[in-house]
């Protein structure tokens, strides 16, 4: 395939990185600083330019493009892009926008301003930070078959009963799949006499309900809690949108907001949310409105370092967890090492949408886990698949090291996959893989 | 001084409104030549007058300049001058207690008004023409939906300035443009007031063409359409509703309630969306407070052994029929400020009378033609009370006081409180100046609840009071000063306050 991405930013450049191996890449970007570097660090042909123009687009090859990915920081230009490359190319066009309203536009008229997919970067965080919130001690989840199928990543504390466990030990737990381990940066697929240490990020792959009880056990003092109290630290569209699914969820949160008119606006637009004005790190506002006794706090302000004075602030008051945004990439990492329960990236979120999406046709759903390390990917198995008509022990003989077949769905039911599990044609299959034998492994299975 | 209001416009309009007034004169005139003509000199007559009159005030200026504060000074100045040109047929006709010119101006502010509080001793059609009566009548209706409003629906020359007209005319906070042209508006609403009033006249005259009601005649449907629907209370009969039948006491009831909903709820009934119509919290509002005071009098009154049999209406403590028919008409009759009786209620129970009281500040919904001072203010007071609650424990929420789930804007909410406080400090001033008018006139003597519903009655627009002013009871033997007192009043009150006081104010007539 021919994809052109408009926008080296991060999210341009990860989507570039994750398609280049495999399609035909062209970046458009102004930078021409920017250019240059992408010319040599990837596999992809960079042309220094604005994505709006017609000639530049015409230059990228937009006739033959496939699909044009227009991914910069500014929605307007974005929009623009789509609708200049739909008057010269059948090409499939994705935009990204932050404004949500944009979303609704689009999601009301499919096709308009000649975008066919739209990514709404901070409606797509605020999702993430729901969906998360919903289990305790999760690092990441996501959710396959149509809701019947999920995959979360926990972290083991030492004091967790399954530390120091075997995988076989630890394996009590019906309908669920130990799909994998990330140890010091490196995935390891568990086999049965793996041993579970503190530290590790398992992966688990199983029905909705257990996850849950997974959850639970490992975390039963956040479990038995819930998460019913929730303090979303700035009202930023992300602030707001983790809010307004809070509140669709039927819980009421709180937001604080240090901008008057800000929290005038999102008082009005939010009903069931209590909006107060103050400043998040005043510690005395945080001990009159009780914020330690919160099950979640959630930090979306505008400053990386504000986010993180916040949660960790949080935490030493007594949240029991909190999730923070990070926009550069660079500190998530640093922000769960220092004791912030869960960092999220937009732009990571985003990538990870669009490659998603790029890779349709191939697979249904894609998550990715560690920031690109594995993927878990959903896909309908067809006649000749290599898993048809042999045992998954057999079929993973020839298959490389790393893939787990995680979760099967026959007809809507969820069905335990192991070793004897024999997979037919129909079926959907979560499978967990690291990204660098994906490729490889999708064409086979 | 130079003055920064171009008061030509202003007098010029409300010329021009008078003068299309006069037209008004036509329905005495007609009932004149059908019964005994005894007033027809004095219709035509001030007929002329005033089409004279409007004629040459319209001449002072034009009406192009018309802006903000030009239309606060028209709207209070018409109403003014159609309250004195009201007056003109009482003194003329020369019958009466009304024939005094003071009397005959209050009869006719409280007329226009909606008011429906009486300085006529002897109300009957014996004691004064049928067509001086018709057109007591006819001042309410004409009052009811706004002289104003009724002329922006009409004159082409007041579209533009017609929004800031109806403004500082229409009841209740703000103006909802049904319509992109506020004309139409205006002939929207003009409309569902006709339309109802001609359900009630039909109603009531098929009522009166059977068993159920006898002595409800032709005059008598008109009579009591014309000063129900605007929620006036001027019957032409002394006993009011009591005169009547339960048939025709439980058929006026629907009709007050309608008097007292917001007009622009029958717009989206008639273009379809009753949804919107039913959810309107408002209404939910002014339908459960209607029906929760309702239920308490009517407990009331049940149980109270002191009501065995009142005077020309029978048993009303233990039967429940009764019971429930006098409270939900009286409860109807004063949260609505139509003001008509279906009994004495002077002689109901202490707290049978003091929910009554309580009532008297309820009032109407906005865009209605009921006075007091209404529904939404209570609904946004009540809620905003909820709201300080809450942020004295959380001082830092923030809180946007919300209506149907839209928040409200904070300069609304304040314009709210404002107006509910000049409305108390205007009640209780009211009253305290009635109380001292009372000390000064040697032989005029009242009880103190009787001073206090006075007030209340005529600020509010109600009609009556308790005591001396009660339903049986009239205004005319306060003393001549205490009534100009409380013709300013019902002119204030009908206008909401602000458009008169402000121009009382130096900022409005200076820069």
């Amino acid at each position: 395939m021919r994809v052109i991405v408009i926008g080296a930013g991060e999210v341009g450049r990860s989507i570039a990185a994750n398609l280049a191996d495999s399609n035909e890449v062209v970046v458009i970007e102004r930078d021409s600083e920017i250019v240059e570097e992408l010319t040599y660090s990837l596999d992809v042909l960079s042309i220094a330019g604005d994505g709006t123009s017609l000639e530049i687009l015409e230059e990228a090859g937009v006739e033959d493009a496939d699909i044009v990915i227009a991914s910069t920081d500014n929605d307007e230009t974005n929009l623009v892009a789509c609708g200049t490359a739909k008057t010269v190319s059948d090409a499939f066009t994705i935009a990204r926008v932050k404004k949500t309203n944009l979303l609704d536009t689009w999601r009301r008229t499919k096709g308009a301003f000649g975008v066919d997919f739209m990514v709404g970067s901070d409606l797509l965080t605020a999702h993430a930070i729901v969906r998360i919130a919903g289990l305790p001690g999760a690092h990441d989840a996501d959710v396959f078959a149509g809701g019947a199928v999920r995959m979360a990543e926990f972290e083991i504390a030492a004091e967790s009963p399954i530390a120091g466990e075997t995988i076989r030990e630890a394996d009590r737990f019906d309908s669920l799949t130990f799909a994998a381990i990330f140890r010091e940066g490196e995935v390891t697929i568990p086999r049965g006499d793996t041993r579970i240490r503190a530290e590790d990020r398992l992966v688990v792959i199983g029905s909705p309900e257990s996850v849950q009880e997974f959850a639970t056990e490992l975390y039963p003092a956040e479990a038995r809690d819930g998460t019913d109290e929730v303090v979303i630290v700035g009202g930023s569209e992300i602030g707001f949108q983790t809010a307004k699914l809070f509140e669709d969820h039927g819980l009421k949160p709180r937001l604080v907001e240090q901008d008057h008119d800000r929290a005038r606006e999102l008082a009005e637009e939010l009903p069931k949310t209590t909006v107060m004005e103050s400043d998040a790190t005043d510690a005395e506002f945080l001990s009159r409105e009780h914020v330690d006794e919160a099950d979640l706090l959630v930090a979306t302000l505008e400053s990386d370092q504000k986010n993180l004075l916040v949660s960790l602030l949080a935490e030493r008051l007594g949240v029991d967890r909190s999730v923070a945004i990070v926009e550069s990439p660079d500190y998530v990492d640093l922000f769960e090492a220092v004791g912030v329960d869960v960092a999220i990236n937009p732009r990571e979120e985003t990538a990870e949408e669009i490659t998603r999406f790029t890779r349709e046709g191939e697979a249904e759903n894609v998550a990715m886990l560690e920031s690109d390390l594995a993927e878990v990917v959903e896909f309908e198995v067809d006649g000749d698949s290599l898993l048809v008509g042999r045992s998954i022990q057999e079929a993973m003989a020839e298959l490389p090291e790393c893939v787990v077949v995680g979760a099967i769905t026959r007809d809507g039911a969820h069905i335990t996959p192991r070793g004897d599990t024999r997979v037919e044609a129909g079926d959907h299959v979560v499978v967990f893989l690291a990204t660098e034998v994906l490729d490889d492994v999708l064409d086979k299975i | 001084m130079r003055l920064r209001v171009g008061w030509r416009a202003s007098v010029s309009l409300s010329g021009t409104v008078l003068k299309y007034l006069s037209v008004a004169f036509l329905v005495p005139i007609l009932v004149s030549l059908l019964y005994e003509r005894e007033d027809l000199l004095v219709f035509v007559a001030t007929m002329a007058g005033t089409a004279l009159a409007g004629t040459l005030l319209e001449r002072v200026g034009s009406p192009e300049d018309l802006g903000d504060r030009e239309a606060f000074l028209m709207v209070g100045l018409t109403w003014l001058l159609v309250a004195f040109v009201g007056a003109v047929p009482y003194v003329l006709a020369g019958t009466g207690t009304i024939a005094h010119p003071v009397n005959a101006l209050f009869e006719s502010m409280s007329g226009f008004t909606t008011t429906g509080s009486t300085v006529m001793r002897d109300i009957s059609v014996e004691a004064h023409s049928r067509e001086l009566m018709m057109w007591r009548q006819l001042t309410q209706w004409l009052g009811g939906m706004g002289i104003v409003v009724l002329a922006v629906a009409i004159l082409s020359e007041l579209s533009v300035g017609g929004a800031q007209l109806m403004e500082a005319e229409a009841p209740g906070p703000g103006v909802e443009k049904l319509t992109p042209r506020i004309a139409e508006t205006a002939r929207a609403l003009w409309l569902a007031y006709v339309g109802f009033s001609i359900a009630e006249v039909l109603l009531l005259s098929l009522l009166g063409a059977t068993e159920l009601a006898p002595n409800m005649t032709a005059y008598g449907a008109l009579a009591h359409t014309f000063t129900t629907m605007p929620t006036g209370g001027f019957s032409p009969q002394a006993r009011s509703i009591e005169a009547f039948s339960w048939a025709v006491q439980w058929a006026i009831i629907p009709f007050m309630v309608v008097a007292g909903t917001n007009f622009v709820l029958f717009w989206q009934l008639l273009n379809g969306d009753w949804r919107e119509a039913v959810a309107d919290s408002e209404f939910r509002f002014y339908a459960g407070v209607l029906a929760s005071l309702t239920a308490i009098v009517s407990v009331l009154l049940f149980v109270d052994g002191a009501l065995v049999d009142a005077e020309n209406v029978g048993r009303v403590a233990g039967a429940i029929e009764p019971s429930v028919r006098h409270a939900a008409f009286q409860v109807v009759s004063i949260v609505t400020t139509t003001g008509y009786a279906s009994m004495n209620f002077d002689i109901w129970s202490p707290p049978a009378q003091y929910a009554l009281v309580f009532a008297m500040f309820l009032g109407g919904s906005a865009g209605s033609t009921g006075g007091a001072i209404k529904m939404i203010r209570w609904l946004v007071i009540l809620k905003s009370i909820r709201r300080e609650l809450f942020t004295t424990v959380h001082p830092s929420a923030v809180r946007p006081v919300r209506l149907a789930g839209e928040p409200l804007d904070e300069t609304a909410v304040r314009g709210i409180y404002t107006f509910t406080l000049l409305y108390f400090v205007l009640f209780l001033g009211g009253a305290l100046l009635l109380a001292l008018d009372a000390a000064r006139v040697d032989g005029f003597e009242i009880e103190v609840i009787g001073l206090i519903t006075a007030c209340a009655a005529t600020l509010g627009n109600i009609g009556p009071g308790l005591g001396v002013v009660g339903p049986m009871g009239n205004f005319v033997d306060f003393p001549w000063t205490s009534k100009l007192l409380m013709v300013g009043l019902m002119w204030i009150g009908r206008l909401e306050i602000f458009p008169v006081l402000v121009l009382l104010t130096r900022a409005y007539w200076r820069s």
